[in-house]
């Protein structure tokens, strides 16, 4: 059994050597229980920053959270210089990642500051600086410390914007910033050493990068080609020095649909969800289904909100390329079980996927106008106005829900014919 | 008032708009698949294709031109919060 690494020395806090030019200095933050407000962290986390020398000068990987500066700073004296720094690399501007940034630069004023072109606007935002020196840099982009070349790989919306990895290409080295990462926190700091980190590994995925799946697998595109790695150093978590293609496989896995879907490439899906107090709503929604089904190669699935627990139903929207909304309006709002649904969709992507709404009420009817805003909130399209029907529905009212499914489930296929609207007859 | 014509080629509809009105507030009406985010001008969600009439827009501010640079846009590309009708015929559709 190997030694765990020394993290202090003396009570000053040292870093742990990687490979002979490449030592982590982060810091560990064991009493934090939950991370930005949507995650929990049952042991904490780690802020994990890098220093690589190479024979020019030296690079910084990432820095730490503002309050755990001191353990970062220590452990980088503890194996460079602040004049030996030729290279600062933000992987990601998260104030997790950036806190002690204006510190480093500070010590380190001749130090070149690397981000991603998509990064800047925010550097600005964070640091509240008007003049800053920093260089942009795009995938393929490299910086030589001499015998050691960095080589940057864009991977937007991982999870942020500006998010991107960098590869030490020498040692066949990824610093993934939060790819691959995820919040335990263990002394122990590699993968092989700390104790079962996988629920967390997955958790942070489902959590942090579920909603960006599409830029998942347009990274992995570019990442891939760099296997077989001798390590990965993500910006948080356990270091992955065994085996680091297993989780890169893991989020190739996760980004993918675990059965293969049994919907053919003409078809589209059209998911209709309901709750209904005396059977109005329901009605609405079994008409709708109806007149849906009358258009061929849209699969449309009538789902009542009372039947099932909210994942499942996340999972099944994820997939699906329209839903509509079935809510009554009870003293003036949709009801709770439609809101706690469309309150857990944030970790999925639902961009352009098509959107509508119908109810019974009884007096105002607010509530289906709510969900569309809602609707569009997640930017969703809403391309029909959303039909209210007052109490019981008649047989005519009946018909205009068909014809409402019917005119869903057209739009869905790109069959509505062209139309030509003035502005002023628009609601 | 001097009207534009905008069509949204995802949903295959044009709308008569006035002169001056933002893109934004017509396709948000009309369910066009451009989505949008701040709606100031800021973050880049609502970047559109122009695909007709690129000069019955009115023109980027350099705000605007940031902001597609930022999110390394195509050439033809605007967003949607900021660029306003001024008469004749536009194209557009989400990108």
């Amino acid at each position: 059994m190997t030694k765990p690494p020394v993290l202090t020395l003396d009570g000053v806090a040292q870093a742990v050597t990687l490979s002979e030019r490449v030592h982590w200095i982060g810091a560990l933050d064991p009493s934090l229980r939950t991370f930005d407000i949507i995650l929990k962290t049952a042991n904490g986390t780690s802020y994990n920053a890098y220093i690589v020398r190479g024979s020019e000068g030296v690079a910084i990987i990432d820095t730490v959270k503002e309050n755990f500066a001191g353990d970062f700073f220590a452990r980088l004296e503890s194996v460079a210089r602040y004049d030996e720094i030729k290279v600062i690399v933000l992987n990601h501007l998260e104030p997790d990642h950036t806190g002690a940034l204006p510190e480093l630069m500070r010590r380190a004023p001749q130090a070149q500051l690397y981000i991603s072109q998509k990064a800047q606007s925010m550097l600005k935002a964070l640091l509240k600086q008007d003049e800053f020196d920093f260089k942009p840099v795009f995938t393929g982009d490299r910086v030589s410390l001499g015998d050691r070349t960095l080589e940057f790989f864009h991977t937007p919306y991982l999870h942020w914007p500006d998010t991107q990895c960098t590869y030490l290409i020498e040692e066949k080295t990824l610093f993934s910033g939060d790819v691959f990462g995820c919040h335990f926190c263990d002394a122990r700091l590699f993968n092989d050493e700390v104790g079962d980190f996988r629920f967390s590994f997955e958790y942070y995925y489902a959590h942090i990068m579920r909603p960006f799946k599409e830029y998942v697998n347009r990274a992995l595109v570019l990442l891939e080609p760099l296997l077989p790695l001798n390590k990965i150093l993500p910006a948080h978590g356990p270091l992955l020095r065994d085996q680091p293609q297993r989780y890169v496989q893991r989020y190739r896995e996760l980004s993918t649909a675990a059965l293969q879907s049994e919907i053919s490439a003409g078809e589209k899906t059209l998911l209709i969800f309901y709750i209904s107090s005396y059977g109005n709503t329901r009605r609405m929604a079994e008409a709708i289904y109806e007149g849906a089904m009358s258009i061929e190669q849209v699969r449309v699935s009538l789902y009542d909100l009372e039947g099932s627990e909210i994942a499942p139903f996340v999972d099944l929207i994820e997939s699906a390329d329209g839903i509509l909304f079935g809510t009554p309006t009870i003293n003036g709002d949709a009801v709770k079980p439609v809101w706690d649904l469309l309150s857990s969709l944030a970790v999925i992507n639902l961009k352009s996927k098509l959107g509508g709404v119908f109810g019974s009420y009884g007096w105002t009817g607010e509530g289906v106008k709510m969900v569309e805003d809602r609707l569009r909130g997640l930017k969703l399209r809403v391309p029909i106005p959303g039909i209210r029907i007052k109490l019981i529905p008649t047989e005519e009212e009946i018909q205009i829900c068909r014809e409402f499914g019917r005119d869903m489930a057209r739009d869905l296929m790109g069959l509505r014919q062209p139309k030509t609207i003035d502005m002023a007859d628009l609601a | 008032m001097a009207k534009a014509s905008i069509t949204f080629e995802d949903i295959n509809i044009t709308v008569s708009a006035p002169a001056g009105t933002r893109v934004i507030e017509i396709s948000e009406k009309v369910g066009s698949g451009i989505t949008y985010g701040c709606r100031e001008g800021d973050c880049g969600t609502c970047i559109m294709k122009v695909t007709e009439g690129w000069n019955n827009l009115t023109e980027p501010s350099v705000l605007e031109d940031k902001v597609l640079r930022e999110n390394m846009a195509g050439k033809h590309n605007r967003l949607a919060c900021q660029a306003q009708v001024l008469g004749g015929t536009v194209k557009v559709r989400p990108v």
